[in-house]
């Protein structure tokens, strides 16, 4: 299993989406978030996507005020997490055209539906954005 | 009614949140709203329950406790509707905490799901179980998702197949039954379906190796045509990310191929053709290319040798290390870490840029670099490598500086070539980041320092410089103030000069004026202090002429409100004023450090580190106690006479996995002790209490009538003991016992001895995993039945090196421990290695009960902590 937390931080390093894919209690959370994001904004554009952090790696990738931020183990290939944050940008940019940091904060359940169609357990599931976006297309239709 | 179309009130919540000015104004908003929905839930309110939950999701991610919503989230599950279902699972696998009753109660609704008719169901019910599943859920509905990895949708046949994974992992028992599915996911078309049957087949060879048989034998070909056709496809628009045909699916398959071409000629031979062909036509121009080049290489350097293959790997990260792009460099410096296993020539070559990436301004680059240089390091480069990363302290930024000291002085510890340049380099170290510098760092250097007596008077005059240019740095203070207290004499006479020093002019006064300023700074703390105080002690009796001065200074503390600095400084004062007979005896140099034991020593403490940060206390052996002092105690041996009271059965466990032996001292001992405790008061006072055999020769010759026979290990024992003795520090005592103590040593180990004559009994294997072999080999004194000396061998069978290898043990109380110091803590690959560690087990009721040993292993592999544990009980009866 690679990937153990998807974070989505806006740049005042409010937390708008988290997802873990292990255990953590409140506190740990509340705690490892604040030092994740102290630790990744502080970084310049220059410096890599990639922070050590406790036993976590973290591959992070910004788009205009949103950060991702995807912890993964020392196992995983940072590259195609770097890769996979784009596919996650833009499979919510076709579904929401453009994607905001409003629309994940408006729409967190269906962001969370987006992210549980690509990743499962820590693991890729699916790729294609079609796919992924069919039973959220769905959903809106029958609503 | 869809929850998603109710959302004004959802809407309203977080916009109050947004327009929260304060943290405290966030806060009363959501208490107001948790507040609402609690009162909603007692209600048992129908209409509002997924928009109460939405909400409820929200808090959560704001990091609010959301606990009471957890029942909630069954109903939903339970409710026919598929929007409320939806939300339910969603709020399931979010606000859940791991509370096994409630896991208890969804089982049955999962179940239900996993057989519903409408796939979307089955979907969720999937995808909630393998994200939080348990074991009990695991093995109750492993049949379903069984069942599921033939459904006919793929859509369903991709979360069954990550579910079974979570399933394989919490119940391993149960991995036998997924490995043909697994294997028959491997021949479909949907990408979804094979990214997921992939992982699976991962995970099961980790698992089962009979797993990782069968698909080496009947999956190897249809993955390399897999990942040919993936490799060759042409242009596929739903899968197309920059030119490569899914990426994250090449990756996974080249993730597999290294499990199953990993120690297996055959499967590795089928799949070069495939990794040369990956190695050399992806584009590596775009992200994607680059992370399954990196993920190839990764391939080669894991599959059985093929020099061709591993030259291409070699130059693609040598590629990548010269990229522009920081990401690039980041995953070199990472693989060639991996790489160094393998072949490290090659990466030898590519040094002077590694060394570059040290300096980089990025810490992410900088912490890969340093890790991988101090790996690089060896007997041939280390003087220049050395030379750079001392260089680079001066430059380095502060947050870095703690992690690159700690390298520096352990690679010129490790490999330095003569003393003179060690000392020479860790008082570089020392005074350009001395209060980076660890303790083990700077106790090493004073180890290092007293064993070399042709470099004492070089080392003190060094030290006297430096603290001159840089005296705000606490560690080399501390070097230099124990030194000047010992070999403060040769400071001023100069005495052993080397060609290479320039003259210095010392005077007596000006030596105890480093002392005084030290002492007196504020910015120093109490171990630096403390130990002033002995170096002035010490001085007093060395400079005759400064002993008034010195008595001055010393009587200034008489009244200190710091206890340790008050008792030290009364009874240092009674002995310069009324003990002038036995001065000179008592402030004698201190006897050469054995470096052995250090090292030893060193090992130990890893564990102890481990178990204080669980907050239980412990005491190493030679009883470090005081937590302020501990540092300067530990150092001189000091045999602390305030060692906690033998903790309760709960802490025994701890304290016999460190090797402490609880137990007072056998009989054996028991004619030492009417000795021992009159030495204690010269023990406590002096700090002699190495148990190194090898004790200063100057006070051996003093008294030949003293010796007697106890033996080292005896020493050993009782110092370690927390029930030794205490005794008042008492000015009165006479010298005599000292002598005694320090000529009671035999100038060889008993071990040593013993061994040629010992008995033998047949070896066995203690403890064998799938990475570890431990044999134990036997031995006996005949005079000594109750003893077995335990000559430990381990053995590395995995591919990876095996490095911070710590070895513990623990026994009953019917049996006593000495663990001595391993051979060492890196165990290298494929069993080409072995360390070795002595044990001496004393059983106290020998012939009726037989041995039996707990046994923990703590080791690093590719920088992932590793705990293994067993018990063991295959011990010969006869023992």
């Amino acid at each position: 299993m690679g990937i153990r937390f998807i974070l989505m931080v806006n740049k005042q390093g409010q937390t708008r989406l988290a997802q873990y894919y292990e255990y953590l209690t409140l506190e740990e959370r509340r705690a490892l978030e604040g030092e994740i994001v102290r630790k990744c904004l502080a970084r310049n554009e220059q410096q890599c996507s990639f922070v050590e952090h406790r036993t976590y790696k973290i591959v992070y990738r910004r788009y205009a005020s949103l950060f991702f931020l995807v912890g993964v183990d020392n196992e995983e290939n940072e590259l195609a997490i770097l890769e996979f944050i784009h596919l996650l940008v833009e499979t919510m940019d076709r579904h929401f055209g453009n994607v905001c940091e409003l629309d994940i904060m408006f729409h967190l359940e269906k962001a969370h539906f987006m992210l549980e169609e690509m990743v499962m357990n820590g693991c890729i599931v699916e790729t294609s954005k079609a796919n992924i976006l069919t039973p959220i297309q769905l959903m809106d239709k029958a609503s | 009614m869809n929850p998603f179309s109710s959302g004004t009130r959802l809407r309203d919540m977080i916009r109050a949140i947004r327009a929260s000015k304060t943290a405290a104004e966030e806060r009363a908003v959501v208490r107001k709203e948790c507040a609402a929905i609690r009162a909603a839930i007692s209600d048992n309110d129908h209409d509002y329950r997924h928009r109460n939950l939405a909400k409820l999701m929200f808090i959560h991610m704001l990091g609010y406790p959301t606990h009471f919503g957890q029942m909630e989230c069954l109903k939903l599950i339970a409710s026919p509707g598929f929007p409320e279902k939806r939300i339910g699972y969603l709020g399931l696998m979010l606000l859940l905490d791991e509370r096994q009753e409630v896991l208890m109660l969804v089982t049955n609704s999962i179940k239900q799901d996993l057989n519903h008719t409408n796939q979307y169901i089955v979907g969720l019910a999937l995808c909630a179980l393998g994200n939080i599943g348990s074991a009990e859920m695991a093995r109750d509905l492993a049949p379903e998702v069984e069942r599921l990895l033939k459904f006919r949708d793929p859509n369903i046949r991709k979360k069954a197949a990550l579910c079974s994974i979570r399933i394989i992992k919490k119940v391993p028992d149960l991995a036998e039954n997924f490995i043909h599915a697994a294997a028959s996911l491997l021949s479909e078309k949907h990408h979804g379906v094979l990214i997921t049957g992939v992982q699976l087949c991962i995970d099961l060879c980790k698992i089962s190796t009979e797993a990782l048989e069968h698909f080496r034998k009947k999956c190897t070909d249809g993955l390399v045509k897999l990942m040919r056709d993936l490799a060759n496809s042409p242009y596929a628009p739903e899968y197309d990310i920059s030119g490569i045909t899914d990426p994250f699916l090449q990756i996974r398959l080249l993730r597999l191929l290294r499990s199953l071409g990993k120690d297996d000629a055959d499967a590795s031979d089928t799949m070069n053709d495939i990794l040369a062909q990956v190695a050399t036509k992806t584009e590596s121009n775009k992200n994607a290319g680059n992370a399954i080049l990196y993920e190839c290489v990764a391939a080669i350097m894991s599959v059985e040798d093929n020099g061709g293959l591993r030259v291409l790997a070699i130059n693609i990260l040598g590629r990548f290390l010269s990229n522009r792009d920081n990401n690039i460099r980041y995953v070199a410096l990472n693989m060639l870490m991996k790489a160094l296993a393998v072949d490290s020539q090659a990466v030898q070559r590519h040094r002077t840029t590694i060394l570059e990436c040290v300096k980089d301004s990025d810490p992410s680059i900088r912490k890969r670099a340093v890790e991988l240089v101090y790996l690089l390091v060896n007997e041939s480069n280390v003087k220049p490598m050395t030379k750079e990363l001392i260089e680079y302290l001066e430059a380095s930024d502060p947050e870095f500086r703690g992690d690159l000291t700690a390298k520096i002085c352990s690679i010129v510890e490790k490999f330095s070539p003569e003393k003179i340049w060690y000392i020479d380099q860790m008082l570089k170290v020392l005074s350009e980041a001395g209060n980076d510098v660890k303790d083990e760092a700077w106790h090493s250097l004073i180890v290092v320092i007293t064993n070399a007596s042709n470099l004492h008077g070089y080392a003190v005059r060094s030290l006297y410089r430096s603290v001159q240019a840089a005296g705000e740095q606490e560690t080399l203070v501390r070097v230099a103030i124990w030194c000047i207290g010992e070999y403060g004499d040769m400071l001023v006479n100069n005495a052993g000069r080397l060609d290479i020093e320039e003259p210095l002019t010392v005077t007596e006064s000006d030596a105890v004026d480093v002392l005084e300023t030290s002492f007196k700074s504020h910015s120093f703390d109490l171990t630096t202090r403390a130990m002033c105080l002995i170096a002035l002690l010490k001085l007093s009796s060395r400079f005759p002429t400064c002993s008034q001065r010195i008595n001055d200074i010393i009587v200034q503390y008489k009244g200190s409100f710091v206890l340790e600095l008050q008792q030290r400084a009364i009874e240092f004062n009674s002995i310069i004023a009324r003990h002038q007979n036995i001065r000179p005896s008592l402030v004698e140099r201190m006897p050469v450090l054995d470096e052995a034991t250090h090292s030893g020593r060193k090992a130990g403490s890893v564990p102890a580190a481990v178990s204080t940060s669980q907050g239980v206390s412990v005491n190493l052996p030679n009883g470090v106690a005081k937590p302020s002092a501990a540092p300067l105690v530990d150092l001189l041996d000091l045999s602390s006479d305030d060692v906690p009271a033998p903790s309760s059965s709960g802490g025994d466990f701890l304290q016999d996995l460190l090797g402490v032996d609880l137990v007072p001292v056998s009989s054996q001992s028991g004619t030492n002790q009417a000795q021992v405790s009159g030495t204690n008061v010269l023990l406590d006072l002096l700090s002699i209490g190495t148990p190194s055999a090898n004790s200063s020769p100057s006070t051996i010759q003093a008294s030949p009538s003293n010796v007697d026979t106890k033996s080292p290990m005896d020493l050993l024992d009782r110092l370690s003991s927390p029930s030794a003795p205490s005794v008042q520090v008492s000015t009165t005592a006479g010298s005599s016992p000292m002598l005694d103590l320090l000529n009671g040593f035999p100038s060889s180990s008993p071990i040593a001895v013993t061994e040629g004559n010992g008995l033998a009994y047949p070896s066995i294997v203690a403890f064998e995993s799938s990475s570890l072999k431990l044999t134990f080999n036997f031995s006996k004194q005949p005079e000594n039945p109750q003893t077995t000396l335990i000559e430990a061998s381990f053995t590395n069978k995995s591919g990876e090196v095996l490095t911070n290898f710590i070895f513990q043990a623990a026994v009953p109380k019917f049996l006593q421990l000495h663990l001595d110091p391993a051979s060492g803590n890196m165990l290298p690959a494929n069993s080409s290695g072995s360390i070795m560690q002595k044990l001496k087990l004393t059983n106290s009721q020998h012939g009726k009960k037989s041995l039996v040993m707990r046994i923990r292993i703590a080791y690093k592999v590719n920088n992932k902590d590793v705990l293994e544990e067993g018990q063991v009980n295959n011990f010969p009866r006869e023992l």
